[in-house]
């Protein structure tokens, strides 16, 4: 049992770093995509701010599978055809964005309005407030729920497997299916996917205790 | 349209008037404040104090009406036409007036020093060393010289408010609005920041300040403008407006009941 475990190590290996690479791209882009957003939901004119509720609402309504679904067999009737890898992450990053906007939203929410008017006060431009005053503020309180989401990235990857991309859990599939070991296998990884988000939230943790100074 | 020639006043209120839906709160207020002049508004809450003061550094739109500030009209642009000013020149306008805040408002993230410099450096182009040594020619001013490194919540609510003054005023502000900024202090603490406001004044400053105050009012202003629903119910020296023989019926009401519990 081992050395056919030992003999699948590469094919793991591969599988894992599609995995680190799907939960890469969408935690980076959906960070960008909702941040944005998220901006323009708190400060945006009317119809973007409606814009960006409808889009938030709608997709966080969305099991992630159908969304990943619709996008990979869905699209092509209207023209739109992406290989299942892309599929995949915009899939994902969708959803992903939808919550980071959440979080954004939440965490500028629950900065005093007295401090963007102090910033005006003393001459800062939009941009100066939100990258000197509101963000550095906010960001203790974007961090937490943020980086849970990022580990939900990295356990929620695991559905691109049902569109045939090999990441872990698919290359753990493939070996259980020519070796029987389901057990053992599983629980290998199980454990890598649980190595990759302690890992995660422990470094949360510290940058928490970081930022902890600035009081309410 | 007026050059600033025409215009003595260094802060000019015309005719300025808002309202949200039907409630008026503030009717057609005029108001001229001259370079170094102590303008002290009271009134009872909600007589529209506060909104006129944050219309001077257009925190607040108004609907009609000028405010201009050494000619200069402050949330619209010149010309006429009631367009807003872009992000930028309003940003720029800003910077010409100082505010302090009833909540003081510092920012939590920053010690006292750097709650200074933040609009030194990105406002006034300077240095951090540059900034950093007004910062603390500031803090020695309000008497804070040991407090540079500290955050704000290592602050006693007169430090933060002192701190809150120094902010404003190393920006080199034309005028300085001070909203309220004893109400939230414990009353041993008052006497520190009234104590600073004091010094600025007889250094020149040109303020005006919504107060509660109201034996600072009448010592260390050079006008009063008693406030109520809304409009300029009365202007002039403290000794005028604040007599107890005064024809004003409001004025007297709020003046009397004034007395009644605070003496």
């Amino acid at each position: 049992m081992l050395s056919q475990i030992l003999y699948a190590l590469p094919f793991l290996a591969e599988g894992f770093a599609v995995t680190l690479w799907v939960s890469l791209l969408v935690v980076v882009l959906s960070l960008i995509a909702g941040v944005l957003l998220g901006v323009g939901l708190v400060y945006g004119p009317a119809p973007l701010r409606w814009a960006v509720r409808i889009f938030s609402d709608t997709i966080r309504g969305i099991p992630i599978l159908v969304l990943m679904f619709f996008v990979y067999y869905g699209l092509p009737a209207v023209g739109v055809h992406l290989q299942s890898f892309w599929a995949a992450v915009l899939a994902l990053t969708l959803f992903k964005t939808a919550q980071v906007v959440e979080y954004l939203r939440g965490a500028v929410a629950s900065i005093p309005k007295g401090q963007s008017e102090a910033a005006m006060a003393i001459g800062l431009t939009f941009r100066q407030r939100l990258t000197s005053v509101i963000f550095p503020q906010a960001f203790r309180r974007f961090l937490p729920p943020w980086i849970n989401g990022v580990t939900d990235a990295v356990k929620g990857s695991a559905l691109v497997s049902l569109l045939g991309i090999t990441d872990l859990m698919q290359a753990i599939n493939q070996i259980i299916g020519r070796t029987y070991e389901a057990m053992p296998l599983y629980i290998l990884g199980a454990l890598i996917y649980f190595a990759v988000n302690y890992a995660l939230s422990y470094a949360s943790r510290r940058l928490e205790r970081r930022f902890a100074f600035i009081r309410d | 349209m007026a050059s600033s020639n025409d215009n003595p006043a260094l802060l000019d209120i015309a005719e300025v008037s808002k309202s949200f839906g039907s409630v008026s709160v503030l009717r057609s207020v005029s108001l001229q404040v001259a370079k170094g002049e102590v303008v002290t508004i009271i009134g009872p809450s909600g007589s529209g104090k506060t909104m006129l003061l944050r219309c001077v550094n257009f925190l607040e739109s108004y609907d009609s009406g000028s405010i201009r500030i050494d000619g200069k009209e402050v949330g619209f642009r010149d010309g006429g036409a009631r367009q807003r000013r872009s992000e930028r020149d309003l940003a720029a306008m800003r910077a010409e007036t100082g505010m302090v805040f009833q909540s003081f408002n510092l920012f939590p993230h920053l010690t006292a020093a750097g709650n200074i410099m933040l609009g030194l450096t990105k406002v006034r182009g300077k240095t951090k060393t540059e900034a950093r040594s007004i910062a603390e020619h500031w803090l020695g001013r309000v008497g804070l010289a040991h407090k540079a490194d500290s955050l704000p919540a290592e602050l006693s609510g007169g430090q933060q408010q002192r701190v809150g003054i120094a902010r404003a005023v190393a920006m080199e502000p034309k005028i300085l609005l001070l909203d309220e900024i004893t109400s939230a202090l414990d009353p041993e603490l008052v006497g520190e920041v009234l104590a600073v406001v004091r010094s600025l004044a007889e250094d020149g400053m040109t303020m005006v300040m919504v107060t509660h105050e109201m034996a600072f009012a009448r010592d260390a202003s050079s006008r009063i403008v008693f406030m109520a629903d809304g409009g300029v119910s009365a202007v002039g020296p403290p000794k005028e407006v604040l007599a107890v023989e005064t024809t004003n019926e409001r004025l007297r009401t709020f003046l009397a009941r004034f007395r009644a519990s605070h003496f």
